[in-house]
C-alpha cells in the first residue's frame, strides 16, 4: 500500500519544509529557553562549588549575601575555628561591580578571600595563585582578563596572576579573586571626599574635638574610616563530619545564621531563580501554544486543499482510518523535522548567548514528548475535517 | 439475455421528512446489462445525480430494491454491512472532472484501488498498467497528474474507476467540458471497454453530442423513468 502522507509531503515538500523550518526555530527558542534556565540554576551551583565551602555563616536573620545585605565582623570566625566537625574557615566579602578594563567596563563579581582559607580560587587553567596580599587578581577568563593585565576595581588597580574557567556568580557574573583587605577597601571604605566631609564634620563637633584632649578626634576619625567587616564566613568541615551538624551548632551557640552548602543552594535556586523559573515557564507554555496553532493551522489548510480528493478517496472505497493515519503522519512529520531542526539551532546558537544555555538530554526528550502530543492535537482539527467530508461530494451535483 | 448486472426495482428516494420533503426518486425502475452503455438523460432537477449517488451506494434509498449480479444489495435497507467495500470493489467512478489525486502519480491514481482491495503493490500496479495501455495512456504512466493534458486526465480517471473490474462504471456527466470530437473519443472508449470489461456502464449526460450514440436510454422526468431505444448510431 501506498503511503498517502509521504506521497502528499513529497509533492508540496517546499511548503512542508518551510513550515518545519519555522516550527524548528520556535522549537529552537524553546529549548534554549530551557536551557537558559538550566544554565542558571547549573550556574549557581558551579558558584557554590567554586567557593569550596560546605557551611556558610552569615549574618543572624538572613539569608546571605545572595538574597539580602549580610554584614559580618571579620573576627566571628575566630569562635568558629574551634567548633567541632570545622576543617577550615575563611572570611569572604562578595561584591558585584564594574570593573574598568582598557577602554570598557566589565560587570564581574568580586570575591575577597584569604590565601589557603575557604574561598580561594581552586582550579586555574592558566598563571599562578595571588601570592602578594595586595593588588593581586585571579579573574575568570570569561571575563576577557589576559594574564599580567592591569584592571580597575574602585580606586585600585590589579594585575591578573591567574585565570578560571567556569566561575561566575549566581547571576552569571565572571568572578575575580582579590585578596580579602583589598576587597574590604573596596566593598566598605568611602570614598575620599566622604572622608574630608566626615573628618570636618567631626572637627566641627564640639563634643569630640575638645580643647586639650587632642586623641578623641583622631580614634572616632579612625573608627570611622576602618573597615572589618566580611559578608559571610566559609567553613570547610573535617572528613566524615555532617555539614548539617555543623551548621547546626553554629546556629546554637553563635549569633549567626548558618546555612549547609546544599541549603545555599535551594537559596540560589529557590528563591533568587525561581522568579526567572517562573517567567521561563509562561515562555515556554506560550511557545507552545503557538506552536500547536502553527502546525494545527498549516494541517488544517494542507487538508482544506485536499477536501475534494479526500471526497474522492473515501468514494473510491479508501477507509477513514487510511485518511486519519495520513493527516496524522504528516503532523508528526512536522514534528519531527522540526524538533530536529530546533535542537541543532538551538546547539548551534546556544554558545553566542552571554549566559551559559546548558541543554539537557531529559529536556530535549520532554520537548520532544510535547511536540509529538502537540502535532497529534493539532491534527485533530484537520482529522475532524477530514472524516466529516461526504464521499457524495466527490459526484456533485 | 443474460442476467442484468443491476436492477432497480421501484426505488424510491426522498430528502427530508414531513411537509418539506422532497421526492426526487418516485420508484424507478432499470435493467443494465453487462457489456452495454445506456445513457441515462433528463432535465435539470429530474433526479439523474440522486439515481446516481443510489447506484453507487453513496446514499440510501428510501425505498425498493437494488440488485447487484444476483445479490440483492438494497431491499427497503441496505443488505450489505460494507458499502465501502462494495464502492471500491464492484463499482467504478467517472466524474465531470477527473478528480484524480494530485500527489499520485498515473500508475498509483490507478493501482491505489486494487492496493486498497488489498492486493500486493506489484500486482497493482501490473493491473493499473494493464488498463492504462487499454486506454492508451501506457507511456504516461509515470508522468505526474499535473504533468497530464486534460484528456490524459480524463483516461487515467477512466483506467481508475476500471482497475478494479468492476461489473458497474457509473459516469457522470464524462463529456461535459469536452468539445464533440474528444467527447466522441470518451464514449467510444467506455464502449469498447464495456465490451472488453463486461462491464455495465450508465452515463448521465445532457450532452446532445453523445445521447445518440447509445442504443437504449433511460429517460428521467419527475422522479421516474422511461426506457427508450436510442439511435445506436456508429461511432466508426
Ligand atoms: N441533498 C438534497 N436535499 C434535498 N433535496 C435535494 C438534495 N439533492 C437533490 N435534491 C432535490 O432532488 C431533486 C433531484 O435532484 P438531482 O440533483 O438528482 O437532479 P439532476 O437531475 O441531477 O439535476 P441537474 O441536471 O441539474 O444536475 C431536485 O429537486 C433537487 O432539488
Ligand atoms: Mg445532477
Amino acid at each position: 500500500m501506498i503511503n498517502l502522507a509521504v506521497r502528499d509531503v513529497a509533492h508540496g515538500i517546499g511548503r512542508y519544509v518551510a513550515t518545519a523550518v519555522g516550527l524548528g526555530l520556535l522549537i529552537g527558542v524553546t529549548l534554549t529557553m530551557g536551557g537558559v534556565y538550566r544554565g542558571m540554576s547549573d550556574d549557581a551551583r558551579a558558584f557554590l562549588r567554586a567557593t569550596g565551602a560546605d557551611v556558610w555563616v552569615v549574618q543572624q536573620h538572613t539569608l546571605g549575601p545572595f538574597a539580602e545585605a549580610s554584614t559580618l565582623h571579620d573576627d566571628a570566625w575566630r569562635s568558629i575555628r574551634g567548633l567541632p566537625g570545622v576543617a577550615a574557615v575563611g572570611n569572604a566579602t562578595f561584591l558585584t561591580t564594574q570593573v574598568r578594563y582598557g577602554e570598557r567596563w566589565v560587570r564581574v563579581m568580586v570575591l575577597g578571600f584569604e590565601p589557603g582559607r575557604p574561598g580561594e580560587p581552586g582550579y586555574l587553567v592558566d598563571g599562578r595563585p595571588v601570592t602578594r596580599s595586595h593588588y593581586e587578581a585571579v579573574a575568570d577568563v570569561q571575563t576577557g582578563f589576559r594574564l599580567g593585565e592591569r584592571v580597575r576595581i574602585r580606586r585600585n588597580e590589579y594585575t591578573v596572576v591567574g585565570l578560571t574557567r567556569r566561575m561566575v556568580s549566581q547571576a552569571g557574573d565572571p568572578m575575580m579573586f582579590i585578596p580579602l583587605r583589598d576587597a574590604q577597601e573596596a566593598q566598605f571604605l568611602k570614598d575620599n571626599e566622604a572622608i574630608v566631609n566626615d573628618r570636618a564634620r567631626l572637627a566641627a563637633n564640639p563634643r569630640v574635638n575638645r580643647p586639650g584632649v587632642p586623641g578623641v578626634l583622631e580614634a572616632v576619625g579612625e573608627l570611622q574610616t576602618s573597615n572589618r567587616s566580611v559578608n559571610a564566613v566559609l567553613v570547610r568541615v573535617a572528613p566524615g563530619a555532617d555539614p548539617a551538624e555543623v551548621a547546626a551548632n553554629i546556629k546554637r551557640w553563635k549569633r549567626l545564621q548558618a546555612f549547609t552548602s546544599t541549603e545555599m543552594e535551594e537559596i540560589l535556586v529557590g528563591t533568587l531563580i525561581e522568579r526567572s523559573a517562573r517567567q521561563i515557564g509562561l515562555f515556554l507554555a506560550i511557545l507552545a501554544l503557538v506552536s500547536v496553532a502553527i502546525v494545527a493551522f498549516i494541517i488544517y489548510t494542507m487538508t482544506l486543499g485536499k477536501l475534494k480528493e479526500i471526497a474522492v478517496l473515501k468514494l473510491i472505497g479508501t477507509r477513514n482510518r487510511t485518511i486519519a493515519a495520513m493527516i496524522l503522519q504528516e503532523a508528526l512529520g512536522l514534528g519531527v523535522i522540526g524538533f530536529l531542526i530546533g535542537r541543532i539551532s538551538a546547539t548551534l546558537w546556544g554558545p553566542l548567548f552571554p549566559r551559559h544555555v546548558l541543554l539537557l538530554v531529559e529536556d530535549s526528550a520532554r520537548g520532544f514528548g510535547v511536540t509529538m502530543v502537540a502535532c497529534v492535537l493539532a491534527s485533530l482539527v484537520g482529522i475532524r475535517m477530514a472524516l466529516r467530508v461526504d464521499p457524495a461530494e466527490a459526484i456533485g451535483g | 439475455m443474460a442476467e442484468p448486472a443491476i436492477r432497480l426495482e421501484r426505488l424510491v428516494k426522498r430528502y427530508g421528512e414531513g411537509p418539506a420533503a422532497v421526492e426526487a426518486l418516485k420508484g424507478v425502475d432499470m435493467a443494465v446489462y453487462p457489456g452495454e452503455v445506456v445513457g441515462l438523460i433528463g432535465p435539470s432537477g429530474s433526479g439523474k445525480t440522486t439515481l446516481l449517488k443510489c447506484l453507487g451506494a453513496v446514499i440510501e434509498p428510501t425505498a425498493g430494491r437494488m440488485v447487484l449480479g444476483s445479490e440483492t444489495i438494497f431491499d427497503d435497507g441496505w443488505k450489505v454491512r460494507d458499502l465501502r467495500a462494495l464502492r471500491r470493489d464492484r463499482i467504478g467512478f467517472i466524474f465531470q472532472a477527473p478528480y484524480l489525486i494530485p500527489f499520485l502519480d498515473a500508475t498509483d491514481n490507478v493501482a491505489l484501488l486494487p492496493m486498497l482491495a488489498g492486493r500486493s503493490d506489484g500486482e497493482a500496479r501490473a493491473r493499473a498498467l494493464e488498463v492504462l495501455g487499454a486506454l492508451d495512456v501506457a507511456h504516461r504512466a509515470a508522468a505526474r497528474i499535473a504533468e497530464l493534458s486534460g484528456g490524459e486526465q480524463q483516461r487515467v480517471s477512466i483506467a481508475r474507476a476500471l482497475a478494479n473490474k468492476p461489473p458497474i462504471v457509473l459516469a457522470d456527466e464524462p463529456t461535459a467540458p469536452l468539445d464533440s470530437e474528444r467527447a466522441l473519443t470518451v464514449v467510444r472508449i467506455l464502449n469498447r471497454l464495456a465490451t472488453e470489461y463486461h462491464a455495465a456502464i450508465i452515463v448521465v449526460t445532457h450532452d446532445e453530442k453523445i445521447i445518440p450514440t447509445f442504443r437504449r436510454i433511460y429517460r428521467i422526468r419527475d422522479g421516474r423513468t422511461v426506457e427508450e431505444p436510442g439511435e445506436g448510431r456508429p461511432l466508426d
